[in-house]
């Protein structure tokens, strides 16, 4: 008789790489939970400039601040790793030879760094505020 | 009760898996078991590394690669056999790669073959340096395909069952119960590989221990030219992993302790500076056979020229000048295997070689068709001695053989089995029951032995590597012989520690033991009758070679006293013996 | 004294206990030595009731997968001189049924492999016969599925894989990337065929993307990459079926 054995629920304890890899499952709820909240700040902008004063006032709250760093992190996190495995997932041949992973991922950190320059162009660059 | 099928195949290995889907694709209804006493991809073709023979290219032709074979053989092989095989072995190959065998390919997208050991014309199809790899791999998925092959996985095969002077199936213990059971067919097939495992410094797999020969011998089946044992020129020290020849086939060298290239002081011709384009020179200096390359290292180690280390003498394997781009692309395993088992990497720094055991020329002697003389009987690869191979094998040459050969002994056992329907089922189960009650009596049950079977192995290891290895004497030979009848004796008060049915790898390491002592016998007792040098067998007291009485085959017959060895002729077409010239 | 090591091993025997142990042994420390070579000098010295898988000790015939502290390993690959003066804990691969000691039933994982259909497909009628000769195929078209051809079904992948742990149902990381090898050469025509079993719920959609079947593949297969590129194409797959209906496909 083959004896099969149980996993234990604290297999993602075990070892770093599965730790991390729940981490980095569980920064979805972070960016989620920050698209949510993105959907009530439009809402509270179409129900007119009361209610969108007020949610900005909650925005810039310590504790919005801290939550906001804390969120940051975990987006960062989320964002960095998932960079680091695109090379996996998008295979290119010059020939015989692979295109190199670094080059891949660069691609994506480039194109990250080129948006992330727009909006702060956008917002900072062109003299209105927000 | 019995299991039935039409051909049973023992070993999923090359040869195995190609017979098994030669059966498959032509005569899809019959049934085919496949029993392995491994999962097939273990099977130990997956270590080979350099490549496959075969004429493809404009510049080759069949004649020479019949040429080179006949020579390398020392003129042992039998020309039709070779004939038949230079022949067969482009169509084998292209096949291969009809079932997606992912060769290395020129830029415009042939494939591309590399110069190999005496070889006059560069005719090698390879897969990188993982070219067994590749095709045991492609053919055991290619055989996935076909629902008539049943495989029977972790089934060692134990005996042949011969009734009515017919072989009729096997009996095979089922490693996962304990369980021996009959696996009847109309014809065998012995696809079981080589016994490199009776020695003790050798490039093959724990697995490789002659069970199909030990099989057929005690059947009494003769073995064929069971004196011819390769060294395999490049090991590395220690542990004996193979460095393919395909390393000095893109231009590897062989220097000693002084960066010397040594083996032009033994008749293998003057080297070319490894800058000159036409380095290496086919069939000259690092591109000699096998036999030469070793023979010449064992006198380069008496004449002093080697480096000794703790896994004893070695010269250097150089191929640092070809780069470290082409080793990556075609010897990546080499450089993997250095940098993983020697600890250096070969792109910046030679690797520590010597001869290893690599391949047993000899084997369960066999028609071109790869009937044995027990009707029913078949057997293909390296268990199989054809001969293709006579007293020196060609590197390339065995895994085109798996195919070709395999191919062949899967039609005609199938014809066979087609021809010969009926079995005597009942008398065969009651050999089955024999063969469980003797495995328990002798093994599972067996109590008071003394005799660990590491012990015995050891000794075996010890004595064969001592009277049967490159160089040959008949006082050597003899002491060997007489200490394997000892171990024979000894080998009855085998201890025993594991009485489980579940997966007892003690008892198959015994079994293991018990072919290879007989078989161990036989190599010692044919080496000591064949008083002549020829190919890997190599006599300091007749070191030459002599056609007049031994331009023969031995077959070792087992019998009550021992081992009877007797000789057949060999087959002669069309190239009478020559002298054997290698470099000039 | 001579150095040595300690190994302490996963013992099952189904026919003297119904659950597993770990015994302990003390071998020699020896700087060469993998512990493949500590377990089989248990085995021939020691201990001969121990079971294992163990072939080429080179890497290639994939026998020998093992935990080695955890951690799915090749023993002929993990040398002693890693761990020392640890003690290294040996167990059979993980995910798998023990048959006993360090012997997995590997039944399962040969299933998955036909699973996948691990062979060149081609359309009715467009088989090349022999005497035509081998099919032309460019080093760069070699190159494209050459990584998924050096798997050695060593299964460490699928012992390192939570999913395949979880739910043995999952298709798992040799298979698909064993899928995708033939997928991806130019001279096969199977891919619609074996996109049923591919782009199933237990085949790529299972996968969550631990990655570590790539990390720990000792032939550098990188399944894990295979099976999101196979999530990738599916996807577009889908995409085109929805958006140009007319071309379908079979």
């Amino acid at each position: 008789m083959s004896y099969i054995r149980k996993v234990p629920n604290t297999w993602w304890l075990q070892r770093k790489p599965y730790f991390l890899f729940i981490v980095r499952e569980l920064t979805s709820v972070a960016v989620a939970g920050y698209c949510g909240f993105l959907l009530y700040l439009m809402y509270a902008l179409s129900k007119g400039p009361d209610e969108y004063s007020a949610a900005i006032g909650l925005i810039t709250s310590p504790a919005s601040y801290t939550l906001h760093m804390i969120g940051l992190l975990l987006v960062l996190y989320h964002t960095i790793t998932w960079f680091n495995v695109t090379p996996k997932v998008l295979v290119f041949h010059l020939g015989e030879e692979k295109v190199p992973a670094v080059i891949i991922a660069g691609a994506h950190y480039a194109g990250w760094l080129a948006t992330s320059a727009l909006v702060a162009w956008l917002l900072l660059g062109t003299g209105t505020s927000v | 009760m019995s299991l039935r099928h039409d051909i049973v195949i023992v070993g999923g290995g090359g040869a195995g898996l190609r017979a098994a889907i030669a059966i498959a694709e032509t005569n899809p209804s019959l049934s085919v078991a496949v029993v392995s006493k491994v999962y097939p991809m273990r099977s130990h073709t997956v270590a080979a590394e350099g490549g496959a023979a075969a004429v493809i290219k404009d510049n080759d032709s069949l004649d020479e690669h019949f040429k080179d074979t006949i020579g390398g053989s020392d003129w042992l092989a039998d020309q039709d056999a070779v004939e038949f095989f230079v022949k067969t072995a482009p169509e084998e190959m292209i096949q291969l790669e009809h079932w997606g065998c992912p060769w290395s390919r020129e830029p415009d997208g042939s494939v591309a073959v590399r110069p190999f050991g005496g070889m006059k014309i560069e005719r090698t199809w390879f897969a990188a340096d993982k070219t067994g790899f590749h095709m045991l791999h492609a053919l055991y998925q290619t055989s996935l395909k076909y629902s008539p092959i049943t495989s029977y996985n972790e089934w060692f095969a134990t005996k042949i069952l011969v009734e009515n002077n017919r072989c009729q199936g096997v009996a095979a213990l089922d490693l996962r119960t304990g369980k021996v059971e009959t696996v009847l067919a109309g014809a065998v097939i012995m696809c079981t590989g080589g016994a490199g495992k009776i020695f003790p410094f050798t490039t093959n797999g724990a697995i490789k221990t002659g069970d199909g020969m030990g099989m057929a011998y005690r059947a009494g089946v003769g073995l064929k030219d069971m004196e011819f044992i390769q060294y395999h020129p490049t090991g590395l020290p220690g542990t004996g992993i193979l460095i393919t020849e395909a390393a000095r086939g893109e231009g590897g060298i062989l220097i000693n302790k002084d960066g010397y290239r040594y083996l032009q002081d033994y008749d293998l011709g003057t080297p070319l500076e490894i800058t000159d384009p036409d380095h290496p020179v086919k069939k000259s200096m690092e591109l000699g056979p096998r036999d030469r390359l070793s023979q010449a290292f064992m006198r380069e180690r008496d004449k002093g020229g080697t480096i000794s280390t703790d896994g004893g003498p070695v010269v250097h394997l150089d191929i640092r000048h070809l780069g470290e781009k082409l080793i990556d692309k075609k010897l990546p395993f080499v450089r993997e295997l250095a940098k993983n088992y020697a600890g250096i990497d070969p792109v910046h720094t030679p690797i520590p070689v010597r001869p290893v055991v690599h391949y047993i020329m000899g084997g369960i002697d066999t028609d071109i068709n790869g009937a044995t003389q027990l009707p029913g009987l078949y057997a293909a690869g390296e268990t199989a001695c054809v001969s293709i191979n006579g007293a020196n094998r060609l590197g390339s040459n065995s895994l085109t053989e798996l195919l070709v050969f395999g191919g062949v002994a899967g039609h005609a056992a199938a014809e066979f089995a087609t021809n010969n329907p009926d079995l005597d089922e009942a008398a065969l189960e009651l050999q089955g029951v024999d063969e469980q009650q003797r495995i328990a009596r002798d093994f599972i049950n067996k109590q008071g032995g003394t005799e660990r079977i590491a012990t015995l192995r050891k000794e075996m290891h010890e004595t064969m590597e001592e009277g049967a290895g490159i160089y040959r004497t008949d006082a050597a030979l003899r002491t060997t012989s007489e200490k394997l009848v000892e171990l024979r004796e000894r080998f009855a008060n085998l201890l025993i520690e594991d009485r489980s049915l579940t997966f007892n790898t003690e008892l198959t390491s015994a079994l293991e033991l018990d072919f290879m002592l007989d078989l161990a016998l036989a190599v010692a007792e044919s080496g000591l009758a064949r008083t002549e040098s020829r190919g890997s067998h190599q006599r300091t007291d007749y070191p030459e070679r002599d056609d007049a009485n031994f331009l023969k085959h031995s077959l070792a017959f087992k019998t009550i006293d021992g081992v009877r060895i007797d000789y057949k002729d060999v087959v002669i077409t069309k190239w009478p013996p020559e002298e054997r010239v290698y470099g000039r | 004294m001579a150095k040595t090591i300690e190994l302490e091993i996963f013992r099952y025997r189904p026919e003297e206990e119904s659950e597993p142990t770990l015994q302990s042994y003390e071998v020699p420390f020896n700087e060469e030595w993998v512990v493949l070579d500590a377990i089989n000098y248990i085995k021939d010295e020691i201990d001969g009731t121990i079971s294992h898988r163990w072939s080429c000790r080179m890497g290639v015939c994939g026998s020998c997968g093992m935990m080695i502290n955890r951690v799915p390993r090749l023993t002929c690959a993990a040398f002693l001189k890693e761990y020392y003066p640890r003690k290294i804990r040996v167990e059979p691969l993980d995910g798998f049924p023990v048959e006993r000691d360090l012997v997995t039933d590997m039944d399962m994982f040969v299933s998955k492999l036909t699973d996948v259909s691990p062979w060149i497909i081609r359309n009715e009628g467009e088989e090349k016969p022999v005497e035509e000769g081998t099919y032309l195929q460019s080093p760069g078209e070699l190159a494209e599925y050459k990584q998924y051809s050096m798997c050695i079904n060593c299964m460490l992948c699928y012992a390192a894989c939570p999913v395949f742990a979880l739910d043995t149902n999952f298709l798992g990381p040799a298979a698909i990337a064993l899928g995708q090898r033939y997928n991806m050469d130019s001279r096969d025509q199977g891919r619609d065929q074996r996109q049923e079993v591919i782009a199933s719920h237990d085949g790529v959609w299972h996968c969550t993307f631990v990655g570590e079947c790539s990390a720990v593949c000792p032939k550098d297969v990188d399944p894990a990459g295979a099976i999101q590129r196979a999530k990738l194409s599916s996807t577009a797959d889908y995409f085109k079926d929805l958006l140009m209906p007319w071309g379908k496909r079979k």
